[in-house]
């Protein structure tokens, strides 16, 4: 299953400076090992040790996944990922 | 700029003159570390201090004033700044922010009357200033456009203030200055007149490790729109500092009593690293570094929060 995910202008340089890609996995989790694959580098600005890393933001449609399941948030068709980075810079 | 007297006429006359808190380093016991609280400006931030500064230059010179609005892309205490000073002032005041600034930000500046036009959140602080300048372009008449990254008056106020008090309060010992970079005015104005001092101050900039990072109001140049302010040349040497370390130094600190935002704990854990160094050197020195505002303007969650209860 291929979800589409918003890639945010920060980690563009990861994804040939598309804003979006699609990616595949059931979970959140195993989508950002797919991810892992074409974009290497990605996961580790994602995810440590103990999950997604406090200030990230990932969302499935509008929900943040620190309020669904984390990394382990099952997907559906037709879900959208989004990657919400802090503000910077003034 | 006036002393911090008990009697004033305007908000304006508030800024500045911030104090400087010790910072105990016991790993560093002959190196005196001093956070200067520029939280305790009137509108809680350092960014008082250009936002006045370039109101003030721009009233000065007929740029703003006769009922033109001011408008600019701000992470938030920028806006907080121009939105207290605006209404100080009878000046209106629009801005172009990412739509997941802190809830506190957008609410604060919407109570001095401000209109807060939101940007798309994954194009960050970037995309708020292509934004802006979209709409300048199409309303050239009605609007002052600061642009806080490129105004001289930014690093202005802070080569003529922030520098001036810092070498006023510590006196002839400073030996470093520490601030982080995101429009890069605290940084470009006060290293300016430091490295004017007869003897060596040594300036240090704070940037994020990565362009995906949390510390809000800083910038990884490297990933960014490079402020036209920003000289590479002016800060001694760049520190680059984890998120996590920032964000850990700052709950850390509030143990302690000094409540500070993220950015503000990596200055001063980036400020605690150059004490460290020196004192493995065997070297004395005095470092003050710059808390830019408090920690509870952090408090408010994004608007999908669903732990908080409003």
């Amino acid at each position: 299953m291929a979800t589409k995910v918003r890639i945010p202008a920060s980690l563009r340089t990861l994804t040939g400076g598309k804003d979006e890609v699609t990616a595949a996995g059931d979970t959140v989790g195993a989508l950002i090992e797919d991810l892992e694959k074409n974009h290497p580098g990605i996961k580790d600005r994602l995810v440590d040790e103990k999950g997604v890393r406090r200030f990230v933001n990932l969302y499935v449609g509008e929900e943040d996944v620190r309020f669904l399941d984390g990394l382990g948030t099952p997907l559906k068709a037709g879900d959208e990922i989004s990657i919400v980075p802090a503000i910077a810079g003034g | 700029m006036k002393s911090r007297a008990r009697r004033i006429e305007s908000v304006l006359d508030a800024v500045g003159n911030t104090p400087m808190v010790r910072i105990p380093v016991p790993s560093a016991p002959d190196v005196t570390v001093y956070a200067k609280l520029e939280s305790a400006n009137p509108g809680g931030s350092v960014k008082d201090r250009a936002a006045r500064r370039m109101i003030l230059d721009a009233l000065a010179d007929g740029r703003l004033g006769r009922g033109r609005t001011l408008i600019d892309s701000t992470s938030g205490n920028t806006g907080v700044a121009y939105s207290m000073f605006g209404a100080a002032l009878g000046i209106p005041v629009e801005l172009v922010m990412p739509e997941n600034v802190s809830r506190a930000r957008k609410d604060i500046a919407k109570a001095f009357g401000t209109k807060i036009i939101f940007s798309d959140p994954l194009e960050g602080s970037d995309g708020a200033i292509r934004d802006v300048r979209l709409i300048v372009d199409a309303n050239k008449d009605k609007y002052f456009y600061p642009d806080q990254y490129a105004n001289p008056s930014n690093p202005q106020a802070h080569y003529e203030g922030t520098a001036v008090e810092i070498l006023r309060d510590v006196g002839d010992v400073l030996t470093h200055f520490v601030a982080g970079v995101g429009t890069s005015g605290t940084m470009m104005g006060t290293a300016r007149r430091l490295h004017e001092h007869t003897r060596k101050i040594t300036c240090v900039a704070v940037q994020p490790d990565s362009s995906m990072h949390g510390l809000e109001g800083l910038k990884h140049m490297e990933s960014s729109l490079v402020p036209q302010i920003y000289d590479p040349k002016v800060p001694d040497e760049t520190m680059f500092i984890r998120t996590e370390d920032g964000w850990d130094m700052a709950d850390a600190l509030a143990l302690r009593g000094l409540h500070v935002g993220h950015s503000s704990g990596a200055n001063i854990f980036a400020a605690m690293k150059v004490a460290e160094r020196l004192a493995s050197e065997g070297k004395p020195g005095c470092i003050v570094c710059i808390v830019a505002d408090r920690g509870d303007r952090y408090f408010a969650p994004m608007k999908w929060d669903k732990s908080y209860v409003w």
